[in-house]
């Protein structure tokens, strides 16, 4: 399979370019974009004194890229430098924070990757049914509604009336795992509800659309089940799209947990950065923003290999 | 007909009705047709695109599209109405005693799976044999299917095999369970005419060993005059004419079979003028190629005003990408394009408006080749416009003179959209379109092969009768030898980005001919039942 | 949408011109009659405006399909004239808000000629698709004359905190005791109209870009194409922030840089969408003519792209909708002291732990007009899908 490993070869090259680039888009916001930092940390009275020292410290006085190459070569050592607000290294701040925000990426995924799938599918298999329609409409208007509404309607009925879950989700390393489940709750939720609408309505159109295929006709006028028919014949075509879909919305999650996690006061990584955006925190800015990216792009390279891998003309070439 | 009519009846639809859905209203689209099958028997079902015919071959395994609906009438099958059946009845009938083979096999085969895996799918499934036995069955099948490798090339996927070994595997795949009944849905029409000839010839020897009925659906009397016993002629989901095969062909009844039988007799006077000193249009030692795999090797065509120049060839001969070069969308690798003595540009964007007002196309599928937003009065107005400067009033009364001149009436299409106009009337629009630029030469990219028969001729018609009115020149780019004899004045064959002959019309087509003409020329069905017999048994010896 | 009559039946009977100098004609007969027996406010005349003008464009529609010609010049000068006359007659109102009465009366005017021009396909339409093009108009008249229908001013303190729902404040006080149902409807007037413009300015750059890309291939594909793809690779939430952190948040950069992120899903979009028409024949033929890039993009590509793009629209102005209420709940997009859903809904947020869904009215208001767009889009798709077959 020479030609299958040249293009996953392919796409982890391209996936490292691109991580790269990005590193470098971020890197030169800050540089060309108007406004100067030292001036926005210091305020507006700082003397030129009080500037230049500044620059000296956080080493803005020497050239863009040599400052680019060493910020670079820190943080593949594991080193983002230090915050301005609070002067705490970095790669600290963002340790368990990184953490939890996967954690609660992984605990929504883990509802709504197999609800998203199996309700996209059924939704295919019986379409335009009263099943379908129902599950057309609750999906777009959960599509439409901002997170935040999403998260203070569960607060307001499964925390305030109910009492079930805590509005807040404060969570620590040192609660058992099942605790951190249950504080997770509300929040996993919230995402779950956002971004199986999104899933289930791409699986249900990748299936439908396969199903319209010539060799799904056949295999019908072959007289099989339909069981047979769908995971003999549709589901190992299916798998790219589903696959697609599955990891697009992952990346999604990721993106998708700042607002729910301020939201739930959550102690993650879109709680930091957005805390530190506030803040003007740049140095702390970018090192989210370049975790974030970073694991966006992994998960789009992911999606892409795997459907490579799972493409039969490209599995048993000529 | 009297033997046919003591043997046991095997299928037999009575006024049978299908609905089609569009705009949320189901319309009639099979008006109560009467099917009766024989066992053993082959009966052709034939007629043109809307006719209904792949409609009624589906409904012979009480199956409808998603879209279309079984309205009326009764499919007895043995004593099964399955009209009325449950899926779950249907289900066990279907790949087990009545089998479909689909038109595109690279499409109706699953990619995922290998070949073999499918064709056992079937007689598994069904428990009519275990996995080990149906392998062997394949095996045997493939073999007697004349397939090269039958013992490995079921091991392969879809996509490794080609176009005709597929077919003929689709083929097997539908014998598996040994039906009583195969639907064939124009197995051979995507296919070039050299291999179809074995596809037919397979189909019709395994269908007669295993003394197989099958409904054989397809839009050429000449093929299924090869296939089958009996055929039935289907207008617009009517029956015009049932009969003997023998009979049908030398005797038809209706006017509508008749039309049909003698379309490829319209043949052009041959212009007897001698050559002009410089041609209009000359070709010299063309090459080129898509990126580094080369296309045409050396192809060197003159044109001369009024002639018509027929450059035939199957599929991969080059043919189009010729068109290509010469209009200048593909930059040749090495010769050169002389028009009128001068040589022109290779790439047409530094051609003049002049240059390439001289020179117009006319695409094979008229869908596409016209704007769909664009009125009639646009699509040919804009030329008009472009080249000539004609605006307001001058423009409209030009367009339709134009639309008189292409047989449309001015008053009615003046003002229509694409989409409320009929495949032949598109046709005429993309000719006059191209008459608009007032050219000397005309390239015909297939411009017949996406319409009906009857349609197709009229063109071809219309075509000659502009020729002779304007004195065009055109370039007529086909795979279909018919219309090469009607049509041309000189004849190009191409194979493989190569020209192998060419010359005048008569000197082509009598022999004696380079042997691929001469397969070229030989593979093209002719209305004779005994066509394929005769082939098959001169070409073995 | 709708077939053309095939043979007129008017032709040569009359001209074009004579029959909508007529109908202008008509319809300021009975405008001027009926403003003159209104003495009562403005906003009480809506019903009869409604009424003259579903006449004008029923005879209009109704002419123009006879003779087959657009109407469009007649009804520009038609209300170009009544603004001039309405303008003098409703001094009061229009001096005190010119651009809101205007805008409102025009929407008006163009509900009333669009509802019977397009009424053949409206009665058609499911009852989600009317549910979203009602709510979508109720926003946007309410966006449109904010100022002539909120009781106080959209930043005044008129009363205690979080006072609660009252006849002098509907919907109660907010956390610095401004109106909670002023600010409602200003909130609209704001998110909604930058919400609107950033679609729009993302549409004109993604668009262009996309549909140049697609038409002249080569180079320009190439370049404009790996840039959007390096801009996609940052999740766009993420990297506003970050620009917005640096450029600061006020409400043209925020336009800007949303736009922009924005514009690279329009151009994935335009780019596909026209790379299937531009391989069609039609535009070969076309570009073989020796039609200059302007023709082909304007002519050829853009007429038959026009559906999908429609739809899209539709689905990015939601997503920039939601995505400007989430910077704003953040507290990183329009900034205090103007009214908008996303902040309004944090400024009020600790009223929800003790039960109050006052806070949730904003965020139920943007879900409602989404929903409605979404539910207008859905239609729209499969209308525009159903045509295909």
């Amino acid at each position: 399979m020479p030609q299958l490993g040249r293009m996953v070869a392919q796409r982890l090259a391209l996936g490292l370019l691109t991580l790269f680039i990005v590193s470098l888009i971020i890197f030169l916001c800050v540089e060309l974009l108007p406004g100067n930092l030292a001036e926005a940390i210091l305020g507006q009275a700082a003397t030129p004194e009080t500037v230049a020292a500044f620059n000296r410290e956080l080493g803005l006085d020497l050239p863009p890229h040599e400052r680019y190459i060493a910020w670079l070569i820190n943080i593949m050592q594991g080193d983002f430098g230090r915050s301005l607000a609070s002067q705490r290294e970095i790669s600290e701040l963002l340790g368990s924070r990184l953490q939890n925000t996967l954690f609660l990426a992984a605990v929504a995924a883990a509802i709504a990757v197999p609800l998203a799938v199996s309700l996209g599918i059924l939704a295919a298999l019986y379409r335009e049914s009263i099943f379908d329609r129902a599950v057309n409409a609750v999906t777009l208007t959960s599509i439409s509604v901002p997170e935040f509404f999403v998260a203070y309607i569960l607060i307001i009925v499964l925390s305030v009336n109910l009492g079930w879950f805590p509005s807040i989700s404060n969570i620590n390393d040192g609660l058992s795992f099942w605790e951190k489940v249950y504080r997770t709750a509300l929040p996993a939720f919230t995402l779950t509800l956002v971004c199986v609408a999104h899933m289930m309505r791409m699986t249900r159109a990748a299936i439908i659309n396969l199903l319209a295929s010539p060799y799904i006709e056949m295999a019908r006028l072959k007289g099989l089940r339909p069981g047979r028919i769908i995971l003999k014949h549709a589901l190992p075509n299916a798998l790219a799209p589903i696959i697609n879909v599955v990891v697009l919305n992952l990346a999604y999650l990721i993106v998708g947990v700042v607002l729910v996690e301020v939201v739930f006061v959550y102690p993650g990584m879109g709680q930091l950065l957005v805390d530190s955006v506030a803040k003007r925190d740049i140095p702390v800015v970018q090192a989210c923003s370049l975790v974030f990216a970073a694991t966006y792009i992994l998960l789009n390279l992911l999606a892409d290999v795997l459907s490579i891998m799972s493409n039969p003309r490209l599995l048993h070439p000529r | 007909m009297s033997e046919s009519k003591t043997r046991d009846v095997l299928l037999n639809m009575h006024g049978l009705r299908i609905e089609g859905r569009s705009d949320e209203i189901w319309q009639e689209i099979v008006h109560g047709v009467n099917v009766i099958l024989h066992r053993g028997e082959v009966l052709g079902l034939i007629g043109e695109s809307g006719a209904g015919k792949s409609t009624i071959g589906l409904a012979a395994m009480g199956f409808a599209r998603d879209g279309c609906r079984i309205s009326g009438g009764t499919i007895m099958f043995d004593d099964v109405d399955l009209a009325k059946a449950s899926d779950d009845s249907l289900r066990l009938l279907r790949g087990s005693r009545i089998a479909y083979v689909a038109q595109s096999a690279a499409a109706a085969f699953n990619p995922a799976h290998k070949l073999i895996d499918q064709y056992c799918e079937a007689p598994v499934q069904h428990g009519i044999m275990p996995r080990a036995e149906a392998e062997s069955d394949a095996i045997d099948l493939y073999g007697r299917l004349q397939l090269p490798d039958p013992g490995g090339i079921g091991f392969r996927y879809p996509h490794q095999v080609s176009g005709g070994q597929l077919q003929r595997a689709m083929t097997a795949m539908a014998m598996a369970c040994r039906p009583d009944l195969i639907v064939f849905d124009e197995p051979t029409t995507a296919l070039d005419v050299t291999t179809q000839i074995e596809v037919l010839s397979a189909i019709r020897d395994i269908v007669r060993q295993f003394n197989t009925a099958a409904i054989y659906i397809t839009h050429d009397l000449a093929v299924v005059s090869q296939m089958a016993d009996r055929i039935m002629v289907l207008r617009h989901g009517n029956l015009v004419e049932e009969g003997e095969t023998r009979g049908m062909i030398e005797d038809p009844q209706k006017d509508y079979t008749r039309d049909l039988l003698s379309v490829r007799s319209f043949r052009k006077e041959i212009s007897r003028e001698p050559d002009p000193e410089t041609p209009l249009l000359r070709v010299e030692n063309i090459s080129a190629a898509y990126g580094k795999t080369p296309v045409l090797y050396n192809v060197s065509i003159d044109i001369h005003r009024k002639r018509t120049v027929a450059v035939v060839g199957e599929s991969g001969s080059g043919k189009s990408t010729l068109a290509r070069v010469i209009t200048g969308l593909l930059q040749p690798s090495e010769g050169h394009v002389y028009y009128d003595g001068a040589p022109m540009p290779p790439d047409h964007r530094k051609r003049n408006k002049d240059e390439k007002r001289r020179l117009q196309m006319i695409y094979q599928m008229p869908d596409t080749a016209i704007n769909p937003k664009q009125r009639v009065s646009t699509i040919i107005g804009r030329p008009l416009e472009f080249y000539l400067g004609l605006r307001g009033g001058d423009r409209d009364a030009r367009v339709r003179q134009l639309l008189e001149m292409i047989e449309l009436d001015p008053d009615e299409f003046f003002d229509r959209f694409p989409g409320e106009l009929s495949g032949g009337q598109k046709q005429r629009i993309c000719i006059a379109r191209a008459l608009a630029a007032e050219p000397e030469l005309i390239i015909c990219d297939e411009v017949t092969s996406a319409l009906d028969q009857l349609v197709a001729e009229e063109i071809l018609k219309l075509l000659q009768r502009l020729q002779d009115e304007l004195g065009l020149a055109y370039m007529f780019i086909t795979h279909d030898l018919a219309t090469v004899r009607a049509v041309a004045d000189e004849i190009v064959v191409m194979l493989q980005g190569e020209v192998v002959e060419q010359g005048p019309k008569e000197q082509v087509l009598t022999p004696p001919h380079h042997a691929y003409t001469e397969l070229l020329l030989s593979s093209v069905p002719e209305m004779d039942p005994d066509w394929l017999d005769n082939l098959l048994e001169q070409r073995a010896n | 949408m709708t077939m053309p009559l095939t043979g007129s039946t008017f032709s040569g009977h009359a001209s074009p011109w004579f029959s909508r100098v007529a109908v202008a004609a008509v319809h300021f007969f009975l405008l001027i009659l009926f403003l003159q027996n209104v003495t009562v406010d403005f906003w009480s005349a809506i019903p009869g405006f409604v009424f003259i003008h579903a006449y004008s464009a029923i005879v209009l529609v109704y002419w123009s399909r006879l003779d087959q010609t657009p109407a469009g010049d007649t009804v520009i000068v038609t209300l170009t004239l009544e603004f001039v006359l309405i303008a003098i007659l409703f001094w009061d109102s229009f001096s005190a808000w010119p651009w809101s009465t205007l805008f409102g009366l025009a929407l008006v005017q163009i509900c009333a000629f669009a509802a019977v021009r397009y009424w053949s396909e409206l009665r058609q339409a499911p009852y989600s698709a009317w549910f979203g093009l009602i709510v979508i108009l109720i926003y946007i008249m309410v966006a449109a004359t904010a100022p002539i229908i909120a009781p106080f001013g959209e930043t005044a303190i008129v009363g205690a905190e979080y006072d609660e729902w009252s006849d002098k404040h509907l919907l109660g006080t907010d956390n610095l005791g401004r109106d909670m149902f002023t600010r409602l409807i200003y909130g609209g007037r704001n998110t909604v109209g930058i919400a609107f413009m950033t679609t729009v300015l993302a549409f004109v750059l993604g668009g262009l870009a996309g549909l140049l890309a697609a038409a002249m291939r080569g180079w320009m594909d190439q370049v404009l194409g790996r840039t959007v793809d390096t801009l996609m690779a940052i999740p766009s939430f993420i990297f506003a922030l970050l620009i917005l952190t640096i450029v600061g948040t006020s409400v043209p950069s925020l336009i800007v840089v949303i736009a922009v992120l924005d514009a690279t899903k329009v151009f994935r979009l335009a780019r596909a969408v026209s790379m299937n028409v531009v391989v069609l024949e039609f535009v070969e033929a076309a570009s073989l003519r020796g039609e200059g890039l302007w023709w082909i993009i304007r002519s050829e590509i853009l007429p038959n792209i026009l559906p999908p793009l429609v739809a899209e629209f539709g689905l990015r102005f939601c997503f920039v909708f939601l995505f400007l209420s989430g910077l704003s709940f953040l507290g990183l997009g329009i900034q205090p002291p103007t009214a908008d859903w996303g902040s309004m809904v944090r400024d009020n947020a600790t009223l929800i732990t003790y039960g109050d869904i006052t806070p949730l009215l904003p965020a139920a208001a943007i879900a409602l007009l989404t929903i409605g767009v979404n539910f207008v889009v859905d239609w729209f798709l499969h209308k525009a899908s159903g045509l295909k077959d």
